[in-house]
């Protein structure tokens, strides 16, 4: 399985989600790749993905794409992380 | 790989009163980054272009801003700046708003800070650290606590 953590610059934001949703998934036992990407590359990364994690700003910006769409509004909450990528993999 | 706080270079956190504005707490994030060598002075408008154009996402956590460009040749090699406000600044953010902590970073690339990020992210998990890195008072203070 696929997961793409998307913000606009692809070095921040996407980054960190991508280490604590690695964190979650680990917990969760669910074998998944996770990538960071940027706004421009983020569509072209996401064609085969099953889920993009975003922030609340950016879902907008995101929709269309075949994946789900999951916002993360505290990044280093990973009981939020976790209860929004078991809902949706679960 | 070394301390979180290596990643900090000298002269890059900043404690202050207040600032004006978002674009100023950006301003001074990134200033930080020039001053301790990390960035050429066009990456902060680069930071200052990131927020105007995607909005206010770099609030990542509740108090919290990463404010950042992307990598690119103004980045001279991959470090963090911290500016710590004793007054919270809205930056509009639509859950965690207001800002206290705005940590400036520049990447040289997409790959060679994932364990910085990894140590950040580990350290602003941390309630306890994010409590005494409000209400310290001394810069070298906080870079013992950045561990």
């Amino acid at each position: 399985m696929k997961i793409i953590a998307v913000c606009g610059m692809g070095i921040g934001t996407s980054v960190l989600l991508k280490i604590n949703a690695e964190k979650v998934l680990k917990m969760l036992r669910i074998e998944a790749t996770v990538e960071a990407a940027d706004m421009a590359t983020a569509r072209g990364a996401a064609f085969d993905a099953q889920i993009v994690l975003t922030t609340p700003e950016l879902v907008e910006s995101l929709k269309g794409l075949n994946a789900e769409i999951i916002s993360i509004d505290h990044f280093f909450d990973l009981e939020e992380l976790r209860t929004k990528l078991s809902k949706a993999l679960l | 790989m070394g301390l979180l706080a290596d990643a900090f270079g000298e002269g890059s956190i900043l404690i202050k009163e207040s600032v004006g504005t978002r674009s100023a707490a950006i301003e001074i994030a990134g200033e930080l980054l020039v001053q301790s060598g990390k960035a050429k002075h066009s990456y902060v408008a680069s930071m200052l272009e990131a927020v105007e154009r995607f909005g206010p996402y770099i609030v990542i956590a509740p108090g919290i801003a990463l404010a950042h460009g992307k990598p690119s040749e103004d980045v001279i090699e991959t470090g963090l700046s911290l500016l710590v406000l004793k007054q919270a600044i809205e930056f509009q953010h639509a859950q965690n708003d207001p800002v206290q902590l705005v940590f400036g970073l520049a990447a040289i690339d997409h790959e060679s800070h994932m364990e910085t990020m990894a140590k950040l992210a580990e350290v602003l998990s941390d309630q306890d650290r994010v409590s005494t890195l409000l209400t310290s008072s001394d810069s070298d203070q906080i870079r013992v606590l950045l561990g």
